[in-house]
Formats: C-alpha cells, sequence, structure tokens
C-alpha cells in the first residue's frame, strides 16, 4: 500500500530508542513497542559454496543458530530478530538461499518450541542485478532472480523483506572517489530514487503474497561506501556526512512504496527515516566492530529498535564461536537500553549517546535529535525525490557549518575548507530537475543506461 | 633541470593544462622522454603517492593529479615509444567469479596508474579461465586479485593453480587482496604478496617488479 509523509510522525521527545509510533508485531516478537532487541547476524568462514561443500556450509550454519539461540536463552533473552543476508551466489541459486533459510527457520522454531524463545527471521537477498554492467535495473536474468530469492526465501519461512539495492551505483562509486557533488545528486536523487520505486513496488508485491513485512532498504553501497572511504581518510568525512543525509531520501521511497520496517541495520538514514515515519528501525553502532570501523558507536543506538553486530565470520574465538560473542554483546547493551526505559531514563541514556559522539565526527553530529528533526522537515517539505535530495544535502552543509561556528562540532582546517568547497558547489547546482538531469545524461553516457530507469536515453 | 622541477610542482597541483605545456617545452629543449617521465611526472607523482598514503591527500585531489599526469603521458608517449622505452610494468586486475564489489580494486588501479604502471582491468566476476586467457594474452608483469567476500576469496587459490597447469605462473607475479585477505593467506595460497590497501599495493608491485628485474 502507498503511503505519503508530510509531517514528521515522531517529535524531538519522542524519538528515541526502543519505541516507535507503528510497532511491528510478529509471530510474539514486538519491535518498537517499549524495549530494543537485539538483532544477530553471522556470515561462513573462509569456504566456497558448491555442491561439495553442501554439508559444511550447513553444519556452519547450523552451529551458528544453534550456538547463538543457546546464548539468549542463556542470559534471559526472550525475543531476538536474526538476519540472513544472502550471498551472492545463494540469491542466483535460489535453492542455497531455501536451504538456509529453512534450515534457520527450524532451529528457531525449535527454540521457540522448547524454551519460549520468540524470533524473527530476515532475508536479504543481494542485489545481483549489479553483476552484470552497465547493469540491466528492469529487465533481464538478475531482476528475475533477486525477485525469485525474495518469493522463495519468503515462503521458505523469512518473516522481514530487505535488501540493500544498489540503484545509481554505477554514477555514485565514481561520485564518491571523485567527491562530485552533481553526480552524487543524479546518482542518488535522480537514479537511485527511479530504482527504488521500481523494486520496491515488486518487492512489497511479494510480501503481500507471501504475507511477509516488507521491512525496508538500506543505502548501503552508496553511503557505507562514502562512509568507509572517509574513515579511510580517503575523501572528506564532510561529503559522507552529507551523503548519509541525500540517501534518506532514496531509503524513504522504499516506506511510501508500502515497506513497514523495521529498517535494515546497515541504513544509518534510519534515524530519519524513523522521525519521518514513525515505524521501528534497526541499528548497528559499537557492537558492530567486528564488521567495520564506526565513528557513530553509541550514537546510532539513540533512535533504534533493533540493535545488530552487522555481521560477524564463523570464527573461533578464545570464549566461543564469533556469532556467539557477538549475540552476547547485543543482549548486554540492549538490557541497558531496556532498564532506562523502564525506569523512565531513556532521553537521558539516549543523550549520553548522542553527546558521547556528536562533537567528534560530522557523520556522528547530523544524528543530534535537533538535526534529524530539521533534516527529516526538510525532506518531507520536497515536491520531488530530486528537490528532497538537493534540500537535504544543502539543510546538512549548512548544519554541520553552524556546528563548526558555534563550536560543537570539531572539525579541521582541511575539512572545514572541504565543507566550504561542497556547500558552494550544491548552491550552484539548478532546482529544475529536467534541466539537470540533460546536462548529467550526457556526462555518464556510458556509464548507466537510462532506460533501466524508465528515463529517455 | 629547472624545467622538470617546475613540471613536478605543476603536477602535484592538478595543473593538467600547464602540466602538459611544460612537457612539451621540455621536449623542445631535447630533454630526452624518459628524463622527463622519470624526473618531471614520476617524481612528482611520488610525492603526490606518499602525502596519499601519510592521510595529507584525499582521492579526489589525487585524481586531479593523475588527470594531469595523462595529459603529459598523452604528449610523451609517441616519444617514449619512438625511443623504444619499455614500460614501467603492466598490472592486470580483476575481482574473482562470484564477487562483484570493485571499488578497492578501482582504487589499486587508479594509483598504480599514478605511479607510472600500465593497467588493465579485467573488471569484476572473472573466472579463472577469463584470467588465464587474459594473462596469455596481455602478458601483464603482475596479476592483482580483490576479493571482499569470505566465500569467495578461496577463488583466490584456484586462479593461481589455473596459472601453475598453464605454465604461466612463473611468467607473472600475483598479488592478492580484499577485506577478508591477510599475509598469511597470501602465503597460504602461494601467492607473492599481499597489499593491504591501494598505497601498500604500489610499494607492493614496485618492490616485486624490482626484485624480478634483480633476479633477470
Amino acid at each position: 500500500m502507498k503511503q505519503t509523509f508530510s509531517s514528521l510522525a515522531l517529535g524531538p521527545s519522542e524519538l528515541v530508542f526502543g519505541r516507535a509510533k507503528h510497532p511491528i508485531i510478529r509471530n510474539g516478537v514486538s519491535i518498537g513497542s517499549g524495549s530494543v532487541l537485539p538483532e544477530i547476524k553471522f556470515t561462513l568462514s573462509s569456504i566456497s559454496i558448491e555442491e561439495a561443500t553442501r554439508e559444511e556450509i550447513r553444519s556452519q550454519y547450523s552451529e551458528m543458530i544453534t550456538d547463538v539461540c543457546q546464548r539468549a536463552v542463556d542470559l534471559h533473552q526472550s525475543q531476538l530478530v536474526v538476519e540472513f543476508e544472502l550471498l551472492p551466489q545463494m540469491t542466483v541459486e535460489s535453492h542455497w538461499g531455501v536451504m538456509i533459510t529453512e534450515l534457520l527457520k527450524e532451529v528457531m522454531e525449535q527454540f521457540r518450541s522448547t524454551e519460549g524463545l520468540q524470533s524473527l527471521l530476515r532475508v536479504t537477498p543481494t542485489d545481483t542485478r549489479e553483476f552484470k554492467k552497465p547493469p540491466l535495473r528492469r529487465e533481464g536474468r538478475e531482476l528475475e532472480d533477486v525477485l525469485t530469492s525474495f518469493r522463495t526465501c519468503a515462503n521458505a519461512g523469512g518473516d522481514l523483506l530487505s535488501i540493500e539495492s544498489t540503484g545509481g551505483k554505477e554514477v555514485t562509486d565514481q561520485a564518491i572517489m571523485e567527491t562530485d557533488v552533481r553526480g552524487m545528486l543524479f546518482g542518488v536523487g535522480v537514479l537511485a530514487a527511479a530504482d527504488m520505486e521500481f523494486l520496491w513496488e515488486r518487492i512489497c508485491e511479494i510480501a503481500h503474497e507471501t504475507a511477509t513485512i516488507p521491512a525496508g532498504d538500506t543505502a548501503c553501497g552508496i553511503a557505507n561506501t562514502a562512509m568507509v572511504l572517509a574513515d579511510k581518510h580517503y575523501i572528506p568525512k564532510v561529503f559522507a556526512a552529507v551523503v548519509r543525509a541525500m540517501t534518506a531520501v532514496r531509503s524513504l521511497i522504499a516506506y511510501e512504496a508500502g515497506a513497514i520496517g523495521p529498517g535494515k541495520d546497515c541504513g544509518y538514514e534510519n534515524a530519519y527515516i524513523k522521525a519521518i515515519t514513525g515505524f521501528p528501525m534497526s541499528m548497528e553502532g559499537k557492537s558492530a566492530a567486528c564488521a567495520h570501523l564506526s565513528t557513530v558507536g553509541n550514537i546510532a543506538g539513540a533512535y533504534t529498535d533493533l540493535w545488530s553486530n552487522e555481521s560477524v565470520q564463523n570464527v573461533k574465538l578464545l570464549s566461543a564461536m564469533a556469532p556467539v560473542v557477538s549475540m552476547e554483546q547485543l543482549i548486554y547493551d540492549c538490557r541497558l537500553f531496556n532498564t532506562s526505559l523502564r525506569g523512565g531514563k531513556e532521553m537521558d541514556l539516549r543523550d549520553l549517546l548522542v553527546d558521547s559522539d556528536s562533537s567528534l565526527d560530522p557523520q556522528a553530529f547530523i544524528f543530534r535529535p535537533e538535526i534529524v528533526q530539521m533534516l527529516s522537515a526538510t525532506i518531507i517539505a520536497g515536491r520531488s525525490h530530486y528537490e528532497k535530495t538537493l534540500s537535504v544535502a544543502l539543510a546538512t552543509a549548512a548544519c554541520l557549518d553552524q556546528g563548526v561556528k558555534d563550536g560543537t562540532l570539531l572539525l579541521s582546517q582541511r575539512e572545514q575548507k572541504w565543507l566550504h568547497k561542497i556547500a558552494g558547489e550544491l548552491a550552484d547546482l539548478p532546482t529544475e530537475e529536467g534541466q539537470f538531469i540533460e546536462e548529467e545524461k550526457r556526462k555518464w553516457l556510458g556509464h548507466v543506461d537510462l532506460a533501466q530507469y524508465g528515463l529517455p536515453r | 633541470m629547472e624545467i622538470l622541477n617546475e613540471l613536478s610542482a605543476n603536477l602535484q597541483e592538478g595543473y593538467a593544462d600547464k602540466t602538459k605545456k611544460l612537457t612539451e617545452e621540455a621536449l623542445a629543449q631535447g630533454i630526452p622522454a624518459t628524463e622527463i617521465l622519470e624526473k618531471g611526472l614520476i617524481a612528482g607523482m611520488n610525492i603526490v603517492g606518499g602525502k596519499f598514503k601519510k592521510n595529507e591527500m584525499y582521492l579526489p585531489e589525487v585524481l586531479v593529479v593523475a588527470r594531469a599526469m595523462k595529459f603529459s603521458m598523452d604528449v610523451l608517449k609517441p616519444h617514449l615509444a619512438a625511443a623504444r622505452v619499455k614500460s614501467r610494468g603492466k598490472i592486470l586486475l580483476g575481482t574473482v567469479k562470484g564477487d562483484m564489489h570493485d571499488i578497492g580494486k578501482n582504487l589499486v588501479g587508479i594509483m598504480l596508474q599514478g605511479a607510472g604502471f600500465d593497467v588493465v582491468d579485467v573488471g569484476t566476476d572473472i573466472s579463472m579461465e577469463k584470467f588465464v586467457e587474459t594473462v596469455e594474452r596481455e602478458q601483464p608483469d603482475v596479476l592483482g586479485l580483490s576479493a571482499l567476500l569470505t566465500t569467495t576469496m578461496v577463488y583466490m587459490k584456484r586462479v593461481i593453480e589455473a596459472l601453475e597447469q598453464r605454465q604461466l605462473r612463473g611468467k607473472v607475479k600475483v598479488i592478492v587482496g580484499g577485506a577478508p585477505i591477510t599475509q598469511r593467506y597470501a602465503d597460504e595460497i602461494k601467492a607473492d604478496g599481499y597489499a593491504r590497501d591501494a598505497s601498500s599495493a604500489v610499494d607492493l608491485v614496485r618492490s616485486l617488479l624490482n626484485s624480478g628485474a634483480q633476479q633477470n
């Protein structure tokens, strides 16, 4: 069901972890209705996926799911979400995805019946349309593979459907490396937006047919690429911060198409989406250090409803296998969130999470509650996805500049120079989308097939 | 020579037009193309590469310099060919089968080109047959394999074994990289080297080709 969002669902005093305006309740699991639950994800250690390794793969997944569920029981965790992020080959060859989905679900159901552990399974096929260069977004075997994977995994026991879709990536990869503001606006505000509309209409149809939940999409391939490159000092952090806010517009489109959350963990833009939609969100922060560096380790928890470890390889640590260790860490984080909620101290904890990170990095600063409110309001005020993307980029640059001026954001001279450059380039961009597309499409000829985005070549 | 210092300085600033003009002027002064390349362009790029490695320059700034370098190379190439100057080395890059991640590989390619190497990028999701076929055709000095997934990194070993079977392994150095890769894994699969990032990849290639040259 298509939805429009013309006002913010959550005000500043309502935007907090564990509470969403529209909680999700399914199979005894309640998300966003007053507590934060762990969302655990794990992946195989080094192994190829082929017939010869089939039993070894089954055995690894079986061990991982059994052991994380047992650790949850041992630590009195009564509800959790498990994410199965399919590897590319498991999406292309759907029988692999089905096999692992069934295996995970079977163990989760055993723990439900024997230990009372309530759980939901999120299935996340890979956007394998990316295999073709330039990708076929709206036709061909790759699209069919992705949709088939959703359908078959949903029928095999998946509860929540998510994806990290990659529309626009054929432009944004290069634009990120070049810190090309125009390219980002084209890739995110035009291409990714068009692709999200196309793809999520289909994912929501599958969710409806299979009685599963369309849970949302993350801009991992765009905003997290920028984040990782910024954290490696390859590109300015202020650029990554602006890109993050821009991608909230494209990720929001999944919800406009009918998704209801919980949004997927690596979409840090979920902070804005929760404020706009009121749907519960999953986030990852300090306890995802097993997967990647984060400069938003605490602040990412400020508004979350599921708390995730992103992903961890099935390797042995001193105490246990790594997925089990992650499970334990997430449970203790959630205990703290939930104790503060029960004691009416959640806003204190939220503000501590915010204040401990926000002045140190522009990517954290843009998640301060007052800034989340302001940027979310900017997004919904826009009349088109293009206008929303441009206006939120401008507003992000302006709020970072203000943060530097009033001393609430520490930014090196070098970063400040880039911030002014980016703000200047944004200010020069046309507000009229048609003119902008005409200007940009010539530049990206050969990189992108515009017809695959429903645009004239 | 003053003009080569000026060329290097302008290149480091990314001034493409000025860099190209100084290259033409240096040629007109009768300076050998190899000297312009080594003492002007490569010298400048080495300084830029060093600054990038020390986090003193961002990638977009390096790319501007690389573009300026390309302008000059377009001028210089016919002269280098006429003088039968050999390339600093040809590097073949690709992401292994089942894996479509390519930003890290692309960064390695950019940095290697900036350091003066010829780079052939075969793309992503590349089978061992295609790697072997391309190595036979392109005859690179180094083959760089990239993988981001724990389930695709194992394919690197197969590519190396396929090169061995076709008796190509002695003719090409193989280096590996990507998030799950370690030096230990590189040693285990008998790769010639592992680089943790794009800047280290340039150092690794230089070191491998230098040691190869000394052995020859």
